[in-house]
């Protein structure tokens, strides 16, 4: 039996108003891989940040390497020999491999540092695992694979004994996940212990050695990989009681007009061959993981990212999008996901940003008509119900649901007809999501049609008339209202060369 | 398997000249062929007295973008340095002319003033987290104001080459061979002090951090490395630069006027854009920034030779930026 070098027990962790971790155990022992998996949200990454020091716990005793640990930062995590490998990787991409490899543990001779001292150790460290990378070559040249061979080299080289990886192959070639799962079971055999994140089901089954599932911040179970099925770890992990009241049936008229045609179109990686149709009056969702490609499809058809090609047409009328202007032009608006971003102007009032997308038509020749404004601004603070003390108040001051209003307002003071909505309930509390909710309802109502991008399968059952389902890029399914979340998850986790689990 | 096996080549090369290396020797071909093109077509231009002046030219402005340079390789700015120099340059004369002090001690106290400088912004910076524009537009004015009152408003004129300490100039400015030819020791100096510099950039601690801070800094620190300790020196190091300036200037020009400075700043982070430093940070040399120096002097020196007015340099020196900065973004592009 190899030594248990990890256990928690019993781990909390509250922020203000949400439980993000409730009562978690997850244990590795020397060599194995113990994968972390859940849906979006679910608090592995909550749990990795505990673990390292980011975070700390309300309740609960880790244990490390046979002693009870409370890490104040990753510095004492990394001290006690535990490293945690970004999805975003953290490097200086105009220094060279070794130097990044040493930074902060720099050899000297007298003044003058010794770069071949640690070319020389870069080399060792890098043969040991199989990697074959020049260490003086400049870090931003690399591939993305390569760089993270160099984090896990670094890792290495500072005696980590547990690696925490979070989402590896996220922007790996298949050549270049091979090549990881090597060098995984190499550090498997020098008994490195290894939490593996990944939404890859084919991953899961071929790397690790056991699996934990969390769902809602809950530990629901661990499974011994070999023993499990694909199916049994989809259950674990949407196996939730839904609040929401899902759909049954799609409300659109099936003989509806179509509005909105997309044809093959392609936007780099995130964007392959997508085609769809949006008809008037219906509720399209788009499920999928988080960068299964859902916001960079939204992007392309709005104008926002380069499109390398693919149709539009609006209303059978062929449109050419080749920025937000011509997509605003064509009666499509936009609601970002990152609202305070992209959506509002936070410093203006509700009735600058009511007009923002349409100032031209509240504009003489030299001034903005301000009556106007004011006017079309209130009777739609009215129209959508939005709580302000007045149109005069500034954006910043709103809520999370009154701000998502104002975008709405603005693009239907635009006279948009297609709307877009990218995750429209991210960071809106309960109530104003439901209003939020009936809201896209009455919209449709009007014969407006609207794309609605979300990362919450009860949300997307709650809404949807129809589902596409997004996995790297490209759609792996469409389901009607009223299917299972199980359906949906196993399209999003479809990839494109599935190997049974 | 193939592609992580293949063999590691091309990035060598690439790695000991650093990203900047392309641009820099854009910016040296360019300077050669202006000066080429002077020499053919300017009047009298192809001389060794022309090329003393325009290392001449190039003198107290290098002093400022080589310190500066450290700075803008950090992804920083420091606006401070023309008023510091000049600031500084007022204390040490005021010092000697008007307190009594030694002249060797004025010289010191030069150098000293403007690190305490440069100690001022890399605190605000640093340590306070100020904008690095916003802390150096601060610093830049409370020189101003110091060096009118430390001089009460006057001038101060350092020793001419007949007095008691005429040695001054011979040493910071030009010396007259037996020949009669003029050598010019400050631009040796200018050369040596570029020497060092390389040096720390390339071979110290310092360098490696001011490097990384530039390239990632969340990464550094997340490396454990003490990042508002090592991104003061930088600093430190533009305001030192900043004082030899000021030595530089009062050997050249001899007078120093209460409140001047202003706009030397800009004409040395010119230089330093020009030789390929990305204002983004993480890239930079500092050989490029006295090429890019050098390249501004030529044209102020040989636009005249050409019957066009010394101003015509202001234009083409903004020229030269607008290209240098154009090709910068092109490069980042097609990474």
């Amino acid at each position: 039996m190899p030594e248990q070098i990890l256990n928690m027990t019993g781990v909390s962790k509250s922020f203000p108003g949400v439980k993000a971790l409730k009562d978690v155990h997850f244990d590795l022992f020397a060599g194995e891989v113990h994968a972390l998996m859940g849906e979006n949200g679910a608090g592995k990454s909550t749990l990795m940040k505990v673990l390292t020091g980011i975070y700390q716990r309300d309740e609960g005793e880790i244990t490390c390497f046979g002693e009870p640990v409370h890490f104040k930062n990753t510095r004492e995590a990394q001290d006690k020999g535990i490293c945690i490998i970004h999805q975003e990787l953290n490097m200086m991409n105009h220094l060279t491999v070794a130097q990044n490899m040493f930074i902060g543990r720099e050899k000297s001779r007298g003044l003058f540092l010794d770069d071949r001292a640690i070319n020389d150790e870069a080399v060792q460290i890098l043969a040991k695992l199989g990697i074959a990378i020049n260490p003086k070559e400049i870090m931003g040249h690399l591939t993305v694979g390569k760089q993270q061979m160099v984090e896990i080299a670094k890792a290495i080289s500072l005696n980590s004994r547990l690696l925490v990886l979070d989402e590896p192959t996220a922007a790996l070639t298949d050549v270049e996940i091979e090549h990881l799962f090597k060098v995984m079971r190499d550090l498997k055999e020098q008994g490195v212990g290894m939490i593996y994140i990944s939404h890859r089901m084919d991953e899961i089954a071929r790397i690790t050695d056991r699996v934990t599932v969390l769902r809602d911040g809950e530990y629901v179970g661990t499974l011994v990989t070999k023993d499990s099925t694909h199916d049994q770890i989809v259950r674990m992990m949407v196996g939730r009681t839904i609040f929401e009241e899902p759909k049954q049936k799609s409300t659109c008229p099936p003989d509806a007009p179509v509005v909105l045609e997309v044809e093959n179109l392609n936007a780099g990686r995130m964007v392959q061959d997508v085609s769809f149709q949006l008809k008037k009056g219906e509720i399209l969702c788009f499920a999928g993981l988080m960068g299964a490609g859902r916001t960079e499809v939204a992007r392309a058809l709005f104008g926002a990212d380069p499109k390398t090609s693919g149709t539009i047409r609006v209303k059978g009328q062929l449109v050419q999008i080749n920025g937000p202007q011509d997509a605003v032009n064509a009666g499509i608006g936009y609601l970002s996901e990152d609202r305070k971003r992209y959506g509002v102007a936070l410093g203006l009032s509700v009735a600058e940003n009511s007009v923002l997308a349409n100032l031209d038509a509240y504009s003489g020749k030299l001034f903005v008509r301000g009556g106007e404004i004011n006017q079309v601004a209130s009777q739609y603070v009215e129209k959508l119900n939005t709580r302000t003390p007045s149109i005069r108040q500034l954006v910043r001051n709103l809520s999370g649901g009154n701000q998502q209003k104002v975008v709405i307002a603005k693009w239907l003071i635009r006279n948009s007809d297609i709307l877009i909505f990218d995750e429209p309930t991210r960071g809106i509390d309960v109530g104003a999501k439901s209003e939020i909710y009936k809201l896209i309802h009455e919209l449709v109502d009007e014969g407006k049609s609207i794309i609605v991008i979300s990362s919450e399968l009860p949300e997307v059952l709650r809404l949807a008339d129809r589902v596409l389902v997004m996995c790297e890029g490209r759609i792996t399914g469409e389901v009607e209202a009223g299917a299972s979340q199980e359906t949906i998850m196993s399209f999003a986790h479809q990839r494109q060369e599935q190997p049974a689990v | 398997m193939n592609v992580l096996s293949k063999k590691p080549a091309a990035g060598e090369e690439m790695a000991k000249q650093g990203l900047a290396g392309n641009q820099r020797l854009y910016a040296l071909v360019a300077m050669i062929l202006i000066y080429i093109l002077f020499a053919v077509f300017g009047r009298n231009f192809f001389s060794f007295e022309t090329a003393v002046n325009i290392l001449d030219a190039s003198y107290y402005i290098g002093f400022l973008a080589i310190g500066v340079t450290f700075v803008i390789i950090t992804g920083g700015i420091d606006l401070s340095i023309g008023t510091v120099a000049m600031c500084s340059a007022m204390i040490g004369g005021v010092a000697w002319e008007k307190w009594g002090l030694p002249f060797t001690a004025g010289l010191v106290l030069i150098l000293v003033s403007g690190a305490l400088f440069g100690l001022l912004n890399g605190t605000l910076v640093s340590r306070l987290k100020l904008p690095p524009f916003i802390a150096t537009l601060g610093t830049m004015m409370v020189s101003l104001g110091i060096s009118s009152i430390v001089s009460k408003v006057q001038t101060v004129n350092f020793p001419s080459r007949t007095s008691e300490e005429g040695w001054f100039k011979s040493v910071f400015s030009k010396v007259q061979l037996p020949s009669g030819a003029m050598l010019p020791t400050g631009a040796i100096l200018l050369l040596a002090v570029l020497l060092i510099a390389f040096v720390v950039l390339n071979k110290t601690k310092i360098g490696r951090y001011t490097f990384a801070i530039g390239s990632n800094e969340e990464a550094v620190r997340l490396s454990g490395v003490n990042v508002v300790y090592w991104k003061t020196i930088p600093y430190i190091i533009s305001g030192l630069c900043a004082g030899m300036a000021g030595i530089a200037y009062a050997s050249t020009y001899t007078t120093v006027v209460p409140g001047a400075g202003q706009g030397f700043e800009l004409d040395a982070i010119a230089g330093v854009v020009i030789g390929g430093t990305s204002l983004s940070g993480g890239v930079g040399s500092v050989f490029g920034t006295l090429i890019g120096v050098m390249i501004m002097s030529i044209l102020r020196i040989g636009l005249p030779s050409m019957d066009l007015q010394p101003h015509y340099q202001k234009l083409f020196t903004g020229i030269v930026v607008i290209i240098a900065v154009l090709m910068d973004i092109s490069q980042q592009k097609k990474r």
